[in-house]
């Protein structure tokens, strides 16, 4: 058995959902008074092990004990009853309640009956003053700042549960002065004995908080580490696995022939991405790194028009360009596969033919439509040449798994005869046979003169097929590798310099 | 193209079904209930009359259809019918033609469905209420461009409209008929379809493909609003005159039945027209086939009530996953997606 | 002021500003009288709505109101003619059958997922449907009891006075506010219209809120229905169509949000008064319309949805600005 010292143990936790393995076998051990950073790219895990500590899911295999004893929450009610609370990133309060009601709900101190208001924001703001809090409780959650909100969780979890607390990307919103308020509350609560878990990719954060560190990737168990031993090279190596990532790139100085077609300058939107200049030439990948919330996103929905640039222009092929919509951009030619393919990508109930005529049809007009013999010719056509797995190509495209359906966006955009493809995470959640494909045909859309934007947070995958790498911090543009200098070791240097830079 | 017309057909089997089930059941309790005769080349019988009376509800249904497939709604439909009927009337006895009538009424259709339309799409408001709005209003506009009174005319054009026959169906029923046909062929000739579905599923997912999102959303809610005019001036012709406060009342309740009945979610995407021409035709059988049958007409509504609710019940998310194993068909949502959002 | 109470502000504003215009015309219109029957004519629909408050601000809807109205008074006549029953009883009945008819929808619409609006929809033809079953005819109801109810009222000084069922509606808003601000059951219905997901992981029992949500609307529409039948003395299986209508249009005057969440039960009662007043003013008038009372409704129910959506709007830029 592991020392008592632990408050929590999650041992060997699995969860699958239809097509992927989410958590395969994951171990993990928090201790009383420390905080335990959980870290991971996107589809790591992080999130699906949380919820499975909180009930939120069930796991499938895998035991959770708390103070040594074997519990099983069915729902997060029963773990914060169990003494497990969690605070998320987008606050799980009520915004159109008041503070003290957010604090108390379903336990409102009652006199005759009634729920006795001023007893409930007495003790609402004795609560708060622990957290060096004062505020007036009768106001509606909503009129507060997310930090402040972020504190009401922090303290109605903490009443509720009181042994450990899973704190859920609580500081993406937050600026640094409110960080700071936030870490005093956390080291307090440190103090007190609780066992924190703390999620967040922010790095710097990550070595001024926690005592350990916890990695996980691609749904396994990378290590436990504890981060006064754990440079930053290595840890940022652990999250995107660069110990995969063999040093197989062959410069491709051919592709950097190709003419300059796609000019950014000055590029940016507020509270977006800072202004970037950016060309890409025909036949040439330029892929995007940088870790979570460094602005890859943001960078490629601004290129895409998804959100309007409030700086700069865009040239194509030396002439000014307005890319304000996304249909804008489609009339020049772009896609985009976003990377939320859930909510941004598929059309879950519509066919796979469907969904892959969708982009060429809206650029026709509802006027002229396309042929069933030609939507049926194009599906079939993408259907065998992206090797897209589907009983028939009529069938719901929610019903793919994670890789396939993917496949059918990046069709939907073929179809569409793009010149400039913009992917955010294409291989994301997707199974390894899928990915290998995908990769392939990146290459393949280079070597036809495609102009291709990738953001990927698996960098070996970068490395493979990328011709130029701009490395991204703190939403901004912060360096440029080609040719012999993408490799997994450089991008890894550049994405941890800028790091230290920062902190120091 | 046969595999096509057989999945058509298996979309419609449960209407059909029940259509079916109903007219045989009226037709067991009141044998006369299937005959049909011809006079003065006009087909007389219950079923024509069932087409016809339903025709009002046939074509709000017919626009609501489309509106419910963007995930809206419009309430306003009963009240635009009145304002529409008022239109045509006034018109009509103000001395313009009847093409000019029947042109001006079909435009205001057009300039409350657009309203509908503008609210939704450009101010962004939920379907439910900004469709509300007209619908509270509406009544009172008919009444003000009737000034309280029922309107009569005595225009034979558009009486003809009314209870007029061509090919020896009633107006109404070749109307609705026509109309339907041409909706249809336009949603499924074009590409309206399609796209009205996939903003249906996911608006976000829509635009970011380059679907132009707004505009089709107004578009669903003008085709509402003239569905809304030509019932309006079909009950107006029938009674002769425009009244502004019964004509089309709560028929807009009836019409989302319909569309219910017909198998198309409230929560948008997949639709078919037929099927809900056929909800509105069920309906309709209901109503007809309990007077019909001898049954007090009192108990009309519980009927239709029961009905809704056994329709519903099969359709509820729940009962489906439950029952999965006995209707497996038509993609189920399935518990572990549900466990993945 | 918070911005929560602005809709209200605005609602109350709008009242008091119609009231004066009204009174420089038709100075007659200050007497007491008028306010007494202001609240004495609006009683039904303000009993009805107070419950219609509670539905929309947990994000849902009731359209069965009307019928529920309808069949209570029918089921009252039918009783108090064919059976010996004191009205007392029959009151109390009408009310359990009323409760549990609300309770029903409610549970249908939780534990079968299925749209508020469809289910009360069905739940609007049931109920005139049993109405019709029991009488298609329009009965009187001659108990005497019922004249003792009509004669009880309160004298106000300058003539006016507050009738048995004018005072009732006070007193169920007052209730009604009690309710929703004053116990955990009247957080939860807040919280649920806040969001049922967020709602459920704090631990607010959505089943059994929203089961009772729509059980006591049907309560509501229950007593609704007892006093729209000591008003009209009648029982009519075709009356108080389109009730919901009204009462959802006070909801949203009133200064409630139609999405759930955000409103105030004090705010119906001024969205009655409003409606009231109009019909007044009209009355008063004698040459306008009554068509106009919609126009005008309709019109109001568009500020008020714009209103709300620009404190959606101002409010969150201010949050993005924060």
């Amino acid at each position: 058995m592991q020392t008592n010292d632990d408050i929590l143990q999650a041992i060997r936790i699995e969860k699958t959902f239809p097509g992927t393995r989410a958590l395969d076998k994951v171990d993990f051990h928090l201790r009383r008074g420390e905080v335990h950073a959980l870290l991971g790219e996107n589809g790591a895990g992080k999130s699906t092990l949380i919820k499975c500590l909180t009930g939120a899911y069930r796991r499938d295999g895998g035991a959770i004990l708390l103070d040594d004893t074997e519990v099983d929450p069915r729902d997060t009610f029963e773990a914060q009853a169990l003494g497990i609370g969690t605070v998320y990133q987008e606050v799980n309060l009520l915004p159109n309640l008041t503070v003290a009601e957010n604090l108390f709900l379903g336990r409102q101190p009652r006199r005759f009956g009634m729920v006795d208001a001023r007893a409930m924001n007495r003790r609402a703001r004795d609560l708060l003053a622990d957290y060096e809090l004062d505020i007036d409780v009768t106001r509606d959650l909503a009129s507060y700042s997310v930090a402040i909100q972020q504190v009401v969780a922090i303290a109605r979890a903490v009443d509720l549960s009181g042994k450990v607390l899973i704190l859920d990307e609580p500081t993406a919103s937050l600026d640094a002065h409110e960080v700071a308020m936030l870490f005093r509350i956390i080291r307090r609560l440190k103090a007190r004995g609780l066992g924190i878990v703390f999620v967040t990719h922010f790095l710097e954060q990550v070595y001024e908080i926690s005592d350990r560190i916890t990695v996980l990737r691609n749904g396994q168990l990378v290590g436990t580490r504890e981060t006064a031993s754990l440079d930053r090279r290595e840890l940022i190596a652990m999250m995107i696995g660069r110990e995969l990532a063999a040093e197989i790139h062959a410069p491709r100085a051919e592709a950097q022939q190709g003419p300059l077609r796609y000019r950014f300058r000055n590029y940016g939107r507020k509270g977006r991405v800072r202004p970037f200049d950016l060309d890409v030439r025909a036949g040439e990948v330029v892929g995007m790194a940088g870790l979570l919330g460094s602005g890859r996103t943001e960078t490629a929905e601004l290129l895409f028009g998804a959100h309007r640039a409030d700086s700069g222009e865009a040239e194509i092929d030396g002439r000014a360009v307005d890319l304000a919509s996304p249909r804008a951009a489609i009339r020049h030619r772009f896609g985009f596969c976003p990377e939320d393919r859930k909510t941004s990508g598929i059309v879950g109930d519509l066919s796979v033919r469907e969904n892959i005529v969708l982009a060429l049809q809206a650029r026709r007009g509802w006027t002229r439509p396309i042929s069933r013999a030609e939507q049926n010719r194009l599906a079939d056509h993408y259907i065998r040449a992206l090797d897209i797995r589907t009983a028939d190509r009529e069938k719901p495209i929610k019903l793919l798994s994670g890789g396939n359906q993917q496949k059918a966006i990046l069709a939907r955009w073929l179809a569409t005869e793009p010149e400039f493809l913009i992917l955010d995470e294409p291989t994301r959640g997707i199974d390894v046979g899928a990915h290998a494909e995908i990769v392939k045909l990146i290459e393949a859309l280079r070597e036809k003169g495609l102009s291709l934007i990738v953001v990927s947070s698996e960098i070996e995958e970068l490395v493979a097929y990328s011709t130029r790498v701009i490395v991204l911090r703190d939403r901004a543009h912060v360096a440029e590798l080609d040719g012999t200098r993408i490799t997994a070791d450089q991008i890894v240097e550049a994405i941890a310099a800028t790091n230290e830079r920062r902190t120091s | 193209m046969t595999s096509f017309l057989r999945l058509y057909f298996n979309r419609l089997l449960p209407q059909l079904i029940a259509l079916g089930i109903i007219v045989v059941a009226v037709s067991l309790v009141f044998p006369g209930f299937l005959n049909l005769q011809i006079q003065n080349g006009r087909l007389y019988g219950s079923l024509v009359d069932i087409l016809n009376r339903g025709a009002p509800v046939v074509l709000l249904a017919i626009g609501m259809t489309v509106v419910i497939a963007t995930k809206g709604i419009d309430l306003s439909v009963g009240a635009v019918m009145a304002i529409c009927g008022a239109t045509a009337a006034a018109a009509i006895t103000s001395g313009h033609s009847l093409a000019a009538t029947l042109l001006i009424t079909l435009g205001v259709g057009i300039l409350c469905g657009l309203w509908n339309g503008v609210l939704v799409a450009v101010l962004d408001i939920q379907p439910i209420i900004a469709t509300l709005v007209l619908m509270v209003a509406g009544r009172g506009i008919a009444q003000l461009v009737t000034e309280g009174a029922i309107l009569t005319f005595n225009d034979p054009g558009l009486i003809f409209i009314g209870s007029g026959s061509f090919a020896g169906l009633p107006m109404p029923v070749v109307i609705w008929l026509v109309f339907g046909t041409l909706v249809a062929m336009l949603v499924r000739r074009t590409a309206l379809g399609m796209l009205i579905e996939a903003v249906g599923i996911n608006r976000q997912a829509s635009t970011l493909s380059g679907v132009l999102t707004p505009v089709l959303l107004i578009v669903a809610y003008v085709l509402s609003g003239l569905c809304a005019a030509i019932a309006g001036i079909i009950a107006a012709a029938d009674i002769r005159g425009a009244d502004a406060n019964n004509a089309g009342l709560w028929l807009e309740l009836d019409a989302i039945l319909a569309v219910v009945v017909g198998g198309t979610s409230l929560l948008g995407g997949r639709f078919s027209i037929a099927a809900s021409v056929l909800g509105a035709i069920i309906i309709q059988a209901i109503n007809t086939g309990i007077l019909l049958s001898g049954f007090p007409p009192e108990f009309n509504l519980i009927i239709k009530a029961a009905i809704i609710v056994f329709i519903l019940v099969l359709q509820s998310p729940r009962f489906r996953t439950a029952f999965a194993f006995l209707v497996p068909a038509r993609g189920a949502s399935k518990p572990s997606e549900r466990a993945a959002k | 002021m918070k911005p929560k109470y602005l809709p209200l502000t605005a609602t109350l504003v709008i009242f008091l500003l119609g009231y004066v215009i009204c009174v420089a015309q038709y100075p007659n219109m200050l007497s007491t009288r008028v306010i007494g029957n202001l609240l004495t004519d609006n009683a039904f629909l303000g009993i009805a709505a107070v419950g219609m408050t509670f539905v929309i601000l947990s994000g849902g809807i009731d359209l069965s109101i009307g019928s529920v109205i309808a069949f209570t008074g029918v089921f009252l006549a039918v009783v108090l003619e064919h059976t010996s029953l004191h009205p007392l009883i029959a009151f109390a009945l009408v009310l359990a059958i009323a409760t549990l008819f609300g309770a029903a929808m409610g549970a249908v619409i939780h534990y079968l997922e299925m749209p508020a609006f469809i289910v009360t929809l069905a739940g609007m033809f049931l109920a005139r449907g049993m109405a019709f079953v029991l009488s298609i005819d329009s009965i009187p109801i001659k108990h005497p009891f019922y004249a003792t109810l009509k004669g009880l009222y309160f004298k106000l000084p300058g003539g006016g006075r507050i009738t048995l069922i004018g005072g009732l509606m006070l007193l169920v808003f007052a209730a009604g506010i009690l309710i929703a601000h004053r116990t955990r059951f009247g957080t939860n219905v807040y919280a649920l219209g806040g969001g049922t997901a967020t709602s459920r992981l704090m631990g607010v029992p959505v089943a059994a809120t929203t089961i009772r949500i729509y059980a006591l609307s049907g309560l509501l529409a229950g007593l609704s229905g007892i006093v729209f039948s000591l008003y009209t003395s009648a029982g009519y299986s075709l009356a108080a169509v389109g009730v919901e209508l009204d009462a959802i249009t006070a909801v949203v005057i009133g200064g409630t949000l139609l999405t759930g969440g955000s409103g105030f039960v004090a705010g119906t009662l001024v969205g009655i008064l409003i409606q009231g007043l109009i019909q007044t003013y009209i009355t008063f008038d004698g040459s306008l319309s009554s068509w106009w009372t919609k126009i005008l409704i309709g019109l109001l129910l568009f500020a008020f949805i714009l209103l709300q959506k620009g404190i959606i709007l101002v409010s969150r830029h201010r949050q993005q600005r924060a």
